[in-house]
């Protein structure tokens, strides 16, 4: 059980290295992260909320569409907006591939389906209890959504932080369309797959219980914040 | 004669395979109305159907025109749901969503608001989030919120039903205030008392049809139906 | 509009506002796109000449390292400026193709077989051929990074050349793992196998396990990299007089010289021999 106590003991000495090149990547892993957690909430949340609420032709597809993306493999996301954002692909003139933008466009398709379909859940389950409520006051479907997404904010705290969570631990997709290349788009989970090809499988786990920690740190926050909220808001 | 405020003709709701309404042909005048009837004999659907959140298999709605326009109707349910924000702010989200209203400044729909909630008693909770208020303080809210919407009708579903005796009394003095100020009230209850103190008639329902429509007196003295005997005597609740 | 609501609004847009703009922040700056290959980078060459480079050429040069073959494939799609990669018939097809107009050499570090230091297939020697032959033979573990790497291309030629048909006798004890030098490293170490490996990243590789250098010294495991400029008649877009000065700056003498200096452990990694 050396190489527990060798990765934890890296995992500490990094942590508190102040190597700046080490957080330069944990901040890159955040910001790329956040970034595409941001967009796709907004996206995924409007859509989540219309396939709830809404009633149109296509519908049923659209969830099973959402519900089947939700497990769409990293890398095949990689893959197709790398062919996109390729000199030669459609995008290619944009010269956005091995870009943080790039990696924020992947992160985004991947996570965005899954923010949709979580926040469907949520919303439908909500509308069952509103739905008569809202309608009486005369709210169009349009209106029910946004309502319904304000007043279920606390839930869907959860459903964003499922994308980050997923949005940072995703290596294949950022490997591929970020190029983990040193000082531009080496984030946390590629820096981890480089350190394992260099069979340095401490630093690889020391890395690894730090990537774990953030994210364990940002959901006890979140918890927090939702604890607090139902106390206060019912 | 006036003409009634509200008519229903030959009325028929299914859903699921169930013949809810039944073929209701019924005329209501303005005022206070208490629908009462077993469970599951059709009061609540028949509220919705005169509301127009359910839509008949056929049969037709016809409410009557008030200065030629047709009348506002507002509706609070045995359950009220309440937004996740303040109460005050409960009362305006209904404010900002009516035809009527919300085109009003906004510091205007504040006012009301507050006038709303002063209303119902509950000026000094207008702050507290909707959903930590006692239930009985909650449907004081969305009474404050349909009242606020100074409608013509104000269509009610059990709205005691789920309240302990001192809220119930607190509600009931709401609604009779609401009533005393003109608008007129549609109530489904199972609560003979309250329908006993507020209403001017009763309209009878079983197994979906009309068994009877009396005025109030009339109906606890001596119900013209067996059904509404037998409901009176307890022998079906 | 309650206040809440719009505190969380402005903070949610100001927060995607925040990290777009500090992403493309990184953009403004001069920089060249370098294909290369995994070999190189985990080497950890790339991290010791890169910022003597940069420092001096105030360009940055941000290298995507992949095996051989995807490199090479970058180039074709555009995505690369240079490339910087080792698997001479590889590069040869890509002149040929026309995307790139000239191939220098650059340095040359040598391919080793590893293996268990029990060597189960008594393969150990100098003649890397001799070597495959008994591994074969015995039927002993061996692992194949299979990633069309230079190092798979090289490793397909000496099975070729030592007259072992892979398809014949390929059975359990061949492992393709498909997974790039590093990750087969760690696969051999775990089955105590072996494997061709570039000397470069045997010598950076830290879980090494049981496994030792079985052969070396063979010149048949000569192993040179070459560097091309994109050609931007292809790719307008190539980045001609930056992509050109780091070729440029490889070959020339401080280039070599800088090269020549990369060492782990007291042992150089790789040996400049571009032509002047």
């Amino acid at each position: 059980m050396n190489w527990i106590a060798a990765s934890l003991a890296d995992a500490a000495r990094l942590a508190f290295s102040l190597d700046p090149r080490l957080y330069a990547i944990i901040g890159l892993s955040l910001a790329v992260s956040l970034a595409s957690v941001t967009f796709a909430s907004i996206a995924g949340g409007l859509i989540g909320a219309a396939v709830a609420v809404g009633r149109f032709p296509g519908r049923r597809v659209l969830i099973v569409l959402l519900n089947a993306a939700m497990g769409l493999p990293p890398v095949v996301v990689g893959l197709v907006v790398y062919l996109m954002l390729s000199r030669a692909g459609p995008l290619g003139a944009a010269g956005l591939l091995f870009t943080p933008q790039a990696m924020v466009i992947a992160q985004f398709v991947l996570i965005t389906p899954l923010i949709a379909a979580l926040t469907r859940q949520v919303i439908e389950d909500a509308w069952r209890e509103y739905e008569e409520q809202l309608r009486s006051l005369g709210a169009r479907a349009w209106q029910a959504a946004l309502t319904l997404l304000w007043d279920t904010r606390f839930s869907l705290l959860t459903v964003v932080l499922a994308g980050l969570g997923r949005a940072m631990a995703e290596v294949g997709a950022v490997m591929i369309v970020g190029g983990n290349i040193d000082g531009v788009t080496r984030v946390m989970t590629t820096t981890i797959a480089l350190e394992t090809s260099k069979g340095d499988l401490p630093l690889a786990v020391g890395l690894g219980v730090i990537l774990v920690l953030i994210v364990l740190l940002l959901n006890a926050a979140a918890y927090g914040v939702r604890e607090w909220a139902v106390r206060r808001h019912g | 004669m006036a003409e009634p405020m509200l008519q229903l003709r030959d009325l028929v709701f299914e859903g699921r395979g169930h013949r809810a309404i039944d073929g209701v042909t019924l005329a209501l005048d303005a005022g206070r109305t208490a629908i009462l009837g077993a469970n599951g004999a059709g009061k609540s659907v028949l509220l919705r159907l005169m509301h127009g959140l359910l839509m008949p298999s056929s049969g037709e709605v016809q409410w009557t025109g008030i200065d030629g326009r047709a009348p506002r109707l507002a509706m609070v349910f045995q359950k009220p749901v309440l937004l996740r924000r303040s109460a005050l702010d409960n009362v305006i989200y209904g404010l900002q969503l009516s035809p009527a209203q919300r085109a009003e400044p906004a510091a205007r729909l504040r006012e009301r608001a507050l006038a709303a909630l002063a209303r119902v008693d509950l000026a000094h909770l207008a702050q507290r989030p909707g959903r930590v208020l006692s239930g009985g303080e909650q449907q004081r809210v969305a009474l404050a919120r349909a009242w606020a919407l100074e409608p013509d009708v104000l269509l009610l579903d059990e709205p005691t039903a789920s309240l302990d005796p001192a809220a119930m009394r607190a509600v009931e003095a709401v609604i009779l205030e609401i009533a005393a100020g003109g608008t007129s009230i549609v109530m489904t209850t199972h609560h003979r008392g309250l329908a006993r103190r507020f209403a001017d008639s009763v309209v009878f329902l079983d197994a979906g049809r009309v068994a009877e429509h009396t005025p109030v007196n009339e109906f606890f003295a001596q119900p013209r139906s067996g059904g509404g005997h037998a409901y009176l005597e307890g022998e079906i609740a | 509009m309650n206040l809440n609501r719009r505190v969380f609004i402005a903070g949610a847009a100001l927060l995607a506002a925040c990290t777009a703009c500090g992403l493309s922040a990184q953009a403004q700056e001069k920089f060249i796109t370098v294909a290369s290959t995994t070999s190189t980078e985990q080497s950890g060459l790339f991290g010791y000449l890169l910022p003597i480079y940069e420092k001096k050429s105030g360009v940055k040069v941000r290298v995507v390292a992949v095996g051989t073959g995807q490199a090479l494939d970058m180039g074709r799609r555009g995505d690369a400026d240079v490339e910087f990669v080792h698997d001479r018939p590889a590069e040869e097809k890509f002149l040929a193709e026309g995307f790139a107009t000239k191939r220098q050499d650059v340095m040359y570090n040598d391919f080793i077989l590893v293996g268990p230091k029990s060597d189960p297939a008594k393969a150990q020697g100098k003649d890397i051929l001799e070597g495959l032959k008994k591994v074969a033979a015995a039927k002993a573990p061996f692992v194949s990074s299979g990633d069309r790497s230079g190092t798979h291309a090289a490793e397909l030629r000496y099975w070729k050349d030592a007259g072992v048909n892979l398809d014949a006798v390929r059975g359990p004890w061949y492992r393709d793992t498909g997974s790039g030098m590093g990750p087969a490293l760690n696969t051999a170490a775990s089955m105590d196998a072996y494997i061709l490996a570039d000397r470069g990243t045997w010598l950076s590789f830290k879980n090494r396990g049981n496994l030792q250098i079985v052969v070396e010294g063979d010149t048949k495991l000569f192993n040179q990299y070459g560097v091309m400029l994109v050609n931007p008649a292809r790719h307008p877009h190539v980045k001609v007089d930056l992509g050109q000065a780091f070729i440029d700056w490889l070959v020339s003498p401080e280039g070599q010289q800088v090269i020549a200096g990369y060492k782990i452990g007291g042992q150089q990694l790789f040996f400049p021999n571009a032509k002047p």
